[in-house]
């Protein structure tokens, strides 16, 4: 007996019973619809954050103020400025691994232009900033650093910002805008850059001299800085050994013993990056293997059915066995009964997948890959589903006795 | 070779459990059975007609004894051989037709040779001639239930000569059909012995019966009487 005409019969008799093949499959369709949904939309998240990051610069380390632990209640990393100013400019003079080191300011205020206002994040700097964070400006220019030494009312608009206040496509340049309260002279807009890793926006900002920001937005001591440092190894690879020697620089210059607790936090986006994908792919995995578990469900709704089948088809079996079916024949009419099944579950289920998880990253705006080697997985994966639970519903067809089987009621 | 029986059984028994019960269903039978003769087996039901039957079809094995069909000692092949056996020597018509539901007159003809590894072309010719041999070609595309009673048995007698056998089982083939049905279909097995094929019926009537050439009656498990007889010629217009 041929295979194709084993596929043909099987195929036949399943369609004798459509709605129950129909449900008997759905199992599996829901399987691995699941299983290709949680990855691809798991990918695409882990897609988006590398995009992310890698926007940001795998360069950049972070420096920001240290905890203030007085009368024992620990106020979080920030809570006290700590790094002063002239910590900035040693870490620029003494550091030959850094590249650019610049102060970030950091404060939400309300800016008004003349007919709307908006509350944004104002960040006070200068003008390395845009080579720290690898940005561009779309309109006009940046400030310069004799604005920042004048500590001019100059600002530069984020491009949510600039709509916001001025309308999408206006040219907000030389117009006025007022941050709490105080008019500065919009002299740039910034490049678009969309969502930040960590799902901020970041182009809801805008950008102001350090030496502004310290005297109108937000005061405190002249000395600290009421930010962090933000800062660029001269290459990727050096990263590492730059975060080292801030950290010597610092504990240096703030006279921190060893064995005492730094005043002060280092982080390094890769590794930030890295935590966020790490997160990703275990929710991911973990998806996943929910979804598995739901193939394995479908697969166990196979068995069943095919079981009750080689019962109902006890007499058709034993006639198949008069006629001269050998036990073989049996065993693969089944087993191609249970695989037809779970194959074209698998195949229906990828194709509702694929076509659910398109949607979704439409929706996000997540770039969705679906990848050859987990669809593949998921035809094996359900091929082999059908097989396993196929296998004993068919065994136990194949070894009736022709005798008992013809007579069975 | 010519006098060679076809079948020949010395000291068949065969030892049913049931449970702690031994059910001796045969017990020690004798039996031959020549090419081209038309037997009807008889017996009341437990008699162990249909039993021997089975194990003439190689359906099923003897406890102890032999069986050689065509000189081949057969009682104690395995599943395949016996399978194989079934395929190309033998055809069986059984008395609740066990036509497969759903599938058409021709395909359920096929079947064996599905089994046989004909090639798909040769299939639907020859079961198309094996349903013309039993009357049926205007019916190839029906279903079973589409089918009268004696339609659906001839489907199964096409059936079981498609394969071109040697030796045709029928069990209570006319169990299940009216008196006139039952006279067209024993008609055809007669027309089918004439044509050379050996024809074994298993029946409890004695009018079914008297259309055989020969009448093996059995009782418990043994043949209590073998004669041979002028068979009554069937025919459609003369019901039982």
């Amino acid at each position: 007996m041929n295979p194709f005409d084993t596929l043909r019969m099987a195929v036949r008799a399943l369609l004798r019973n459509k709605l129950r093949s129909f449900l008997t499959t759905l199992g599996i369709i829901i399987g691995v619809f699941s299983v290709i949904t949680m990855v691809a939309v798991g990918e695409g998240a882990k897609a988006q954050v590398e995009k992310t990051f890698a926007s940001m610069g795998s360069n950049i380390i972070v420096v920001l103020p240290g905890t203030s632990s007085r009368g024992g209640a620990m106020g979080g990393f920030g809570s006290m400025p700590t790094l002063t100013w002239e910590d900035l400019d040693a870490i620029r003079a003494e550091v030959p691994a850094v590249r650019y080191a610049v102060a970030l300011l950091n404060a939400m205020a309300q800016v008004q232009s003349d007919e709307e206002n908006w509350t944004t994040r104002v960040q006070g700097t200068s003008p390395e900033f845009l080579d720290v964070r690898a940005w561009k400006v779309e309109l006009g220019t940046f400030f310069t650093q004799s604005d920042v030494s004048v500590g001019a009312k100059v600002a530069v608009l984020g491009g949510t910002v600039a709509d916001k206040l001025y309308g999408e496509n206006a040219d907000p340049i030389g117009q006025t805008v007022r941050i709490k309260g105080v008019p500065f002279q919009i002299v740039g807009v910034l490049e678009r850059k969309g969502q930040s890793a960590m799902g901020q926006d970041n182009d809801d900002t805008v950008v102001i001299p350090q030496s502004t920001f310290q005297s109108k937005i937000q005061g405190g001591l002249q000395k600290f800085i009421p930010g962090m440092i933000m800062v660029s190894a001269m290459e990727a690879d050096l990263t590492k050994r730059a975060q080292t020697e801030i950290g010597n620089l610092l504990r240096d210059r703030h006279s921190i013993a060893l064995g005492m607790d730094d005043d002060f936090s280092i982080r390094n986006l890769a590794e930030m990056a890295s935590a966020v994908e790490a997160g990703t792919k275990a929710i991911t995995s973990l998806l996943a293997s929910i979804a598995a578990v739901s193939l394995l469900v479908g697969g166990i709704g196979i068995m069943n059915i095919m079981l009750v089948s080689v019962t109902e088809r006890t007499r058709e079996i034993g006639l198949r066995m008069a006629v001269g079916a050998k036990p073989r024949h049996i065993l693969a009419q089944f087993l191609v009964e249970s695989l037809t099944l779970s194959v074209a579950g698998g195949i229906v289920g990828i194709a509702a997948g694929i076509l659910t998880a398109q949607k979704l990253g439409d929706a996000f705006g997540w770039p969705i890959t679906i990848r050859p080697d987990t669809v593949a997985l998921a035809v094996g994966f359900s091929g082999l589903v059908g097989m396993v639970f196929g296998i004993f519903p068919a065994r136990k067809a194949s070894k009736l006795e022709p005798i008992a089987a013809l007579r069975y009621e | 070779m010519s006098d060679m029986p076809l079948v020949q059984l010395e000291q068949v028994t065969k030892i049913y459990h049931m449970g702690d019960v031994q059910v001796g269903a045969l017990q020690g039978v004798d039996f031959t059975l020549q090419l081209g003769e038309f037997v009807a087996v008889m017996g009341a039901s437990g008699s162990g007609k249909s039993t021997l039957m089975q194990i003439v079809g190689c359906l099923d094995r003897p406890t102890s004894g032999r069986y050689l069909l065509d000189g081949a000692d057969v009682s104690k092949l395995g599943a395949n051989a016996l399978a194989d056996l079934r395929n190309r020597t033998l055809g069986f018509v059984f008395q609740s037709f066990n036509l497969l539901a759903r599938t058409s007159a021709v395909e359920n003809v096929e079947l064996p040779m599905l089994y046989g590894g004909v090639g798909a072309r040769d299939r639907r010719k020859r079961a198309l001639e094996a349903l013309d041999q039993v009357g049926l070609s205007s019916r190839a595309h029906h279903h079973p239930n589409q089918l009268s009673g004696g339609q659906q048995q001839r489907v199964a007698i096409a059936r079981a000569i498609v394969g071109r056998p040697r030796l045709i089982l029928a069990d209570e083939p006319t169990g299940n059909l009216d008196s006139r049905s039952s006279v067209e279909i024993m008609q055809l097995f007669q027309a089918l012995g004439a044509s050379g094929i050996t024809v074994m019926l298993v029946t409890h009537e004695a009018d079914i019966a008297q259309f055989a050439a020969r009448v093996v009656v059995m009782r418990d498990g043994l043949i209590l009487s073998d004669v041979r007889q002028t068979p009554r010629e069937a025919r459609s217009e003369a019901p039982l």
